[in-house]
């Protein structure tokens, strides 16, 4: 870090003031409409677009320097994983199915939030605005690529990491998060914000990137580490954008009110949705668990959800609609994921497998109420089938929920006994949902949903009709290599085999 | 309630009929059989009948659970979307109003080794 | 009163940076997770340019913070001397 800070003649209030103030000017020979066309048709009311602060009054030459000092770190760490044989210093091979998962749907997000943010930053008309929006663009295009550098390393030795951005766009589990960033920039800027800077900054990379990457160093893989942490050092910055943002919306016009409602009550559950991934891999995925996916959700869902509801209420804010639910789905979720990912394995590019004893033991201590009563029976069956030399296997194709695109995989909130049914008819047409929070969403904006891409009808459709092995060639999956069981696949042999030759000399 | 546009907003669903050369989607699920994660999708002419989609796709899927055998089709419930609904098995699924994305459900109470209740 | 948090890479740029928080701040929790350490307070916690630069033995920029910075919760307030994050308006 640098040791010697030049004499100061400006405080950072005034330095951030002359940056976002003193740059902008007012417009002589175009209407304000005019160069601002997206402003008015969401609803949004602003009056005064000085009132915008951004808390934090980051200029652009602190900027460079410490998104600089970042990836100086970054690259160090990165090089000695390299030089270190890093791809062999993870707890165990299963671990790479959570970094599959994750630049399959999760990078290719950060690509997304880039674009985005780059359109916002120009959509909006206040210069404070407009600053913050562009350094979020250039953070988030630091974020896909540094994912992608570093995971490049483990594409070396693995399978299943070659094809990120084509099973980004082709293969089913992945749609959730493409679908959810899809939906938020095809959005106005004001709802992108609400979109991004709110319900993915605020609600999701918390629980992404603080105990998912913990629990990444827990598993040796120090360049995930480090990538996560990274671009998280960035999200305290998009978080609190994100908070301003709402803020300033409500603080403008008392009729923004109702419209900012709905945007949270939406986001918030399309959100929740793509956390369905994230808790997966924290219950199943890693080796070595430094918590679980409900551990994980009190201390930065209810409580720190929490908190912040409970400082919005002063607008008149109130929590989510779909809070509840989520609540209910907590002791769920991860396992209906991770029997669905199990089952469907022929068209997942990562391995899973049957949780040992050990999992299901910890699994059943951190779920006492659900994991041995609904869960447990069904890891029985399937092991007790597999030693049998039956291997559960599910090549039904599955019915997709028309707004979060994922299987149905979800029970009726006072129901785990019973998968949720939802639908409803739209123009003769009818659309199927996994929960009441997704049909809500869908009845919002009927338009928008039905243009839905959904990868499973889309199999029997033009170009693959119905052919699975064409299916698997048109999404980048190699077949016997990406797929199936951890248990006999080339990453484990290639694992055991070269840790084997790392820690011995014969 | 409507999509905020700026221009008129008006397209085409990606899953119609006509997008599958002469068959159309069924989904089916079986109540408190969740060993199956979701319903399933089948894809199947709308001439089929209720018994040859019954009997073919949909029992073949459900063949892994240990209750599949012990099956009986002619005393199972149905229902059709949110409604209650009795098939007539010798008819098309087009006759039987069974329309392109419905969903079948399929009941056999009594009939449950592995799913607790509720 | 709901708390206010913030998380910091566990290294040795942050040791000075933690214990300066921890003096600044006696209802702090201060919690170390792998690779992490995250430091919980109802209602408000400070951190001090003054009490960081005494801890370093040398000048410290807050904006210094945010290099190794992983998460935070409340609202910010940043000023030359003092970031605070706290609930209450």
């Amino acid at each position: 870090m640098d040791m010697k800070t030049p004499e100061k003649k400006l405080g950072i209030k005034e330095r951030y003031r002359y940056l976002t103030r003193d740059l902008a000017w007012e417009p002589s020979y175009r209407s304000h409409d005019e160069i601002y066309p997206y402003l008015a048709y969401e609803g949004i009311k602003i009056h005064d677009w000085d009132k915008w602060e951004d808390p934090f009054r980051l200029t652009m030459d602190a900027y460079w320097k410490y998104q600089g000092e970042k990836e100086r770190k970054f690259y160090a760490i990165i090089d000695a994983h390299a030089q270190n044989n890093g791809h062999l210093n993870i707890t165990d091979g299963r671990y790479l199915s959570a970094l599959k998962i994750f630049l399959q749907a999760i990078s290719p997000g950060e690509y997304a939030a880039h674009k985005g943010f780059s359109r916002a930053g120009r959509e909006f008309a206040g210069a404070g605005t407009q600053v913050a929006c562009q350094m979020q663009a250039l953070d988030e295009i630091r974020h896909a690529q540094t994912q992608i550098h570093a995971l490049s390393n483990y594409n070396k030795y693995y399978n299943g990491f070659h094809a990120f951005s084509d099973h980004r766009d082709r293969i089913w589990y992945t749609s959730v998060a493409r679908s959810f960033f899809d939906d938020a920039m095809a959005a106005g800027p004001f709802e992108f914000m609400i979109a991004i800077g709110f319900s993915f900054e605020y609600v999701l990379t918390n629980l992404l990137f603080v105990p998912f990457m913990s629990g990444a160093a827990y598993n040796g893989d120090m360049a995930t580490v480090t990538f996560g942490f990274s671009a998280q050092s960035d999200e305290a910055r998009h978080m609190t954008l994100g908070l301003e943002c709402i803020k300033f919306m409500l603080e403008q016009d008392p009729d923004n009110l109702p419209i900012v409602q709905k945007w949270i009550d939406k986001w918030f559950w399309r959100g929740f949705r793509v956390l369905g991934l994230v808790s997966t891999m924290m219950d199943y995925m890693l080796p070595k668990r430094v918590m679980s996916w409900r551990e994980a959700w009190e201390i930065y869902g209810v409580e720190n959800g929490g908190a912040l509801f409970k400082d919005l209420a002063f607008y008149g804010i109130r929590p989510p609609k779909g809070w509840e639910d989520a609540g209910k789905a907590i002791d769920h979720m991860s396992h209906q994921f991770m029997l669905g990912f199990y089952q469907w394995r022929f068209g997942t590019a990562f391995h899973s497998w049957i949780p040992s004893d050990d999992d299901m033991n910890w699994l059943s201590q951190k779920y006492p109420t659900t994991f041995d009563k609904y869960y447990r029976p069904r890891w029985d069956y399937i092991r007790k089938a597999e030693a049998e030399g039956k291997p559960f296997k599910n090549f039904g194709l599955a019915k997709l929920c028309q707004c979060c695109q994922l299987p149905c995989v979800f029970t009726e909130p006072d129901d785990p006994s019973q998968l949720c049914h939802r639908q409803t008819t739209y123009k003769g047409e009818i659309y199927h949902f996994c929960s009441d929070g997704c049909q809500d969403v869908f009845e919002n904006e009927p338009e928008k949903y039905v243009q839905a891409w959904l990868p499973m009808p889309q199999l029997f459709q033009d170009p693959v009709n119905g052919d699975l092995a064409a299916w698997m060639d048109w999404a980048f999956l190699t077949d016997g290599k990406d797929n199936g069981e951890y248990p006999g696949s080339g990453d484990q042999l290639n694992f055991d085999r070269w840790r084997g030759l790392a820690t011995s000399n014969t | 309630m409507t999509v905020a546009a700026r221009a008129p907003y008006d397209f085409k669903p990606r899953d119609l009929v006509e997008n599958f050369h002469g068959k159309q989607i069924v989904y089916a699920s079986w109540d408190r059989h969740l060993l199956f994660a979701a319903p399933f999708l089948i894809c199947v002419p709308p001439d089929t009948t209720f018994r040859a989609f019954v009997e073919g796709p949909l029992a073949q899927l459900l063949a892994i659970d240990p209750d599949a055998a012990a099956i009986d089709w002619t005393t199972a419930e149905w229902q059709k979307g949110n409604d209650a609904f009795t098939p007539d098995f010798d008819q098309s699924l087009a006759a039987n109003g069974i329309a392109h994305k419905e969903l079948i459900r399929l009941r056999t109470p009594g009939l449950n080794s592995i799913t607790a209740a509720a | 009163m709901s708390s206010v948090f913030i998380a910091l890479q566990a290294n040795e740029e942050t040791r000075p940076i933690i214990e300066a928080i921890e003096a600044d701040n006696p209802q702090a929790r201060v919690s170390r997770e792998p690779a992490m350490v995250k430091i919980d307070a109802p209602g408000r916690l400070v951190i001090r340019k003054q009490t960081i630069e005494e801890n370093l033995g040398r000048d410290f920029d807050l904006q210094e913070l945010h290099v190794n910075l992983i998460t935070l919760s409340g609202h910010v307030d940043e000023d030359d001397d003092m970031l605070t994050l706290h609930w209450d308006r």
